[in-house]
């Protein structure tokens, strides 16, 4: 008995040693915890093509994920591999070294993604690339297709024919926009969907070049054009949460629904009926260039201490290759930043199609990387546009002010 | 000697639990706040510059100080409309009118609900198109009256206040009603005696009888008031929407400390200065109210 107690126990010894080698385990994390079925499909077909390195998905709460992946970070106790939030969020995570240097020696297929995708994954400072980027989001209207056909309407061309089309939807007993700004963030989305055209291109220009700050005359007439189409929001709009906001648009009781290229997949899930199409905001004129507003989401990264380098490494170049990229687009309906990546679905393929014409979703993109954050700023100083507390001009003030804090350009 | 073993062996465990889970993230926390963070990672000493950032230096100073005003107003508030009511409820209720008994169980009710239950349930009273307080407002022909709550500087924090006071009413209501049980009946038969005014009942008799009740219901207020979390954080937001006009200093607190998805990121130097001057202030302050409070209970 004795005998055989010992020899179990030197054969699971001698099996505890070998097995690192012949099985890897990594561990993942995520806040998606919506796409989890997918992503464990994505991980079946690494898998197979790599005996011997399983991974291992896990989710969290988005709101909460930040907190919970630094402190087990900060513990000693992350995951191999996790998802990384884009600019601010990654710096504060880089910044702290917690996480693995990447670059064309270790991960190849990063020198052909789009310069703005890798710079959504790279600090500032240092030029050092921390993760691959997954995916980009596009803010735009979203509208219904049948309620437009049905009231003969067609995409705007101009901001003279989107309120002709709203005020027609607003005769037949259909809200024009489902859109609410109760909650906070919403604010910054109505800016990114309806100001981005309205500013232009030569703000964004100007703008980056310092030669411009949110005072400008540009900058000002565009919100000042975006109240006006507040007209067209449901009564009290200001006092409705995004929630109903969406619930609105999916229940046919709104015409269009001006949000990111993520609330797509949601829309269909909850109303797989509805026909919708999608459109940047028109200008003042019909020649103006429309523009939507685009930023990148987050990316793969991998843990600076992780024991399994080797194998980590592998799983992020898979997550970089177009055959992932491409089962991303199919599976997730999210336009993937994998170069090269064909859309199945027309209605990505079409937000593909409009991100030829962006600019960068302003505040999100280069304005929180300081106390107070642009994102924060901007979506208080919105609300106070629409609840009448404040004018555009003091609205452009009011950001360029609080900006100034920490934005050098601004600081006069 | 292995009396003192069997103690010693009692006490530790429960002395190392509080140790560990509370003494030393209290402790933990005042350290932090002396220490400069990057991200996670702790960089140099920086002595009281977390404290002086959050309370003398934009735009910190602006947010702590609309943050801190809001808690005042609301710990004001719910003294009237949860503690004061309250009072009011447990007398009658303690003076048995018609439908007392379904009335204790009817007050009370709401309290056992989760906060997150109430949270949704007083966002869709208050949703502005279908919301039933806007929808009895129109039917009634008061559609002019009808607002969108949540979303106006004006009314939200109210908005929140009142859910906050439906919810907990019932609690003040139970304490007042136990501490008016308690009333000797021969006291009582003695002002019969005297008078039969309601008023001098209250005001000169209960009201004093019940002060132990109300010390408990006014420093729990207290504490309850300048730790406001988590309606705000179900109703408004982490950001205290719109523009900040219900921020109250927990959420400013969790916004600073662990970042919110529109901010910059976590300052933990600054969110723990801040949870130490949060602590200190609702340490310091009921333990005062505590303090003057005993001092007029009567004893019986």
């Amino acid at each position: 008995m004795k005998k055989l107690v010992c020899s179990t126990i030197v054969a699971l010894g001698a099996l505890a040693t070998a097995l690192p080698a012949m099985a890897q385990e990594l561990t993942f994390w995520s806040w998606r915890q919506e796409d989890k079925a997918q992503y464990e499909k994505f991980i079946d077909v690494f898998e197979a093509k790599n005996p011997g390195i399983t991974v291992k998905f896990e989710t969290f709460e988005a709101t909460n994920y930040n907190t919970i992946l630094s402190t087990a970070l900060a513990g000693g106790s992350g995951p191999d591999l996790m998802f990384a939030r884009a600019y601010g969020g990654l710096e504060n995570v880089a910044n702290a070294g917690y996480l693995l240097p990447l670059d064309k020696t270790n991960v190849p297929a990063l020198e052909k993604f789009a310069p703005a995708a890798v710079a959504a994954e790279t600090v500032r400072s240092s030029k050092i690339t921390y993760a691959v980027p997954f995916a980009s989001q596009t803010m735009l209207v979203i509208y219904n297709k049948d309620i437009f056909d049905k009231n003969g309407l067609k995409e705007p061309e101009t901001v003279d024919d989107l309120v002709k089309a709203a005020e027609k939807l607003k005769a037949s007993g259909v809200m024009p926009f489902g859109n609410g700004t109760a909650t906070a963030w919403q604010n910054e989305v109505m800016v990114g969907g309806i100001a981005s055209t309205l500013m232009g291109r030569s703000f964004y220009e100007d703008l980056m070049a310092g030669k411009a700050d949110f005072t400008d005359k540009r900058y000002v007439e565009a919100l000042t054009k975006l109240k006006e189409i507040t007209k067209y929001f449901p009564d009290g709009f200001i006092g409705l949460d995004y929630a109903s906001s969406q619930q609105l648009f999916s229940s046919g009781m709104a015409g269009m629904f001006v949000g990111g290229s993520y609330e797509l997949a949601n829309f269909k899930k909850q109303n797989p009926k509805m026909n919708m199409g999608i459109f940047a905001m028109p200008g003042l004129k019909a020649g103006d260039e429309k523009l939507v507003a685009q930023y990148f989401d987050g990316g793969y990264a991998v843990n600076a201490k992780t024991t399994k380098k080797e194998a980590a490494l592998k799983f992020v170049n898979f997550l970089a290759s177009q055959e992932f990229g491409q089962m991303f687009a199919d599976d997730l309906n999210n336009i993937s930043a994998v170069p090269g990546v064909n859309f199945k679905d027309s209605l990505l393929g079409e937000v593909a199609e409009l991100n030829k014409h962006s600019i960068p979703y302003i505040m999100l993109v280069h304005f929180r990387y300081g106390e107070p954050s642009g994102s924060v700023l901007l979506q208080g100083e919105i609300q106070k546009l629409f609840g009448g507390k404040a004018t555009p001009e003091e609205v452009g003030k009011n950001l360029t002010t609080g900006l100034a804090a920490w934005y050098a350009p601004f600081k006069k | 000697m292995a009396r003192r073993l069997w103690i010693t062996a009692l006490i530790v465990p429960p002395l190392a639990f509080v140790a560990l889970f509370v003494v030393y993230p209290i402790i933990s926390a005042f350290a932090y706040a002396f220490f400069q963070w990057h991200g996670l990672a702790r960089g140099e000493f920086v002595g009281f510059a977390n404290f002086y950032r959050v309370l003398f230096t934009q735009p910190y100073a602006d947010w702590t100080v609309n943050a801190f005003t809001h808690n005042v107003l609301v710990f004001f508030a719910l003294m009237v409309l949860q503690n004061g009511v309250g009072f009011l409820l447990a007398y009658c209720l303690w003076r048995e009118l018609p439908g007392a008994a379904f009335h204790r169980i009817a007050v009370f009710l709401p309290v056992v609900l989760s906060t997150i239950i109430v949270g949704f349930l007083w966002k869709l009273f208050l949703h502005p198109l279908f919301g039933v307080v806007n929808i009895s407002l129109r039917g009634t022909g008061l559609g002019g009256l009808a607002q969108p709550w949540l979303g106006q500087d004006t009314t939200a924090l109210w908005a929140l206040i009142i859910a906050n006071a439906w919810h907990m009413v019932g609690f003040p209501t139970l304490v007042f009603l136990a501490g008016m049980q308690r009333i000797p009946g021969e006291i009582l038969d003695a002002v019969r005696m005297e008078t039969e005014s309601e008023w001098v009942k209250i005001s000169k008799v209960v009201w004093p009888l019940v002060a132990p009740s109300a010390t408990v219901v006014f420093t729990l207020l207290f504490v309850g008031s300048f730790n406001w979390f988590e309606l705000p954080y179900i109703m408004a937001g982490v950001d205290g929407s719109p523009h900040k006009a219900t921020d109250v200093l927990g959420l400013y607190f969790y916004r600073t400390a662990f970042g919110d998805q529109s901010g910059s990121g976590q300052d933990f130097g600054a969110g723990s200065a801040l949870a130490v001057l949060i602590f200190l202030f609702i340490a310091i302050v009921a333990g005062f109210i505590t303090f003057r409070l005993r001092a007029r209970e009567i004893q019986i």
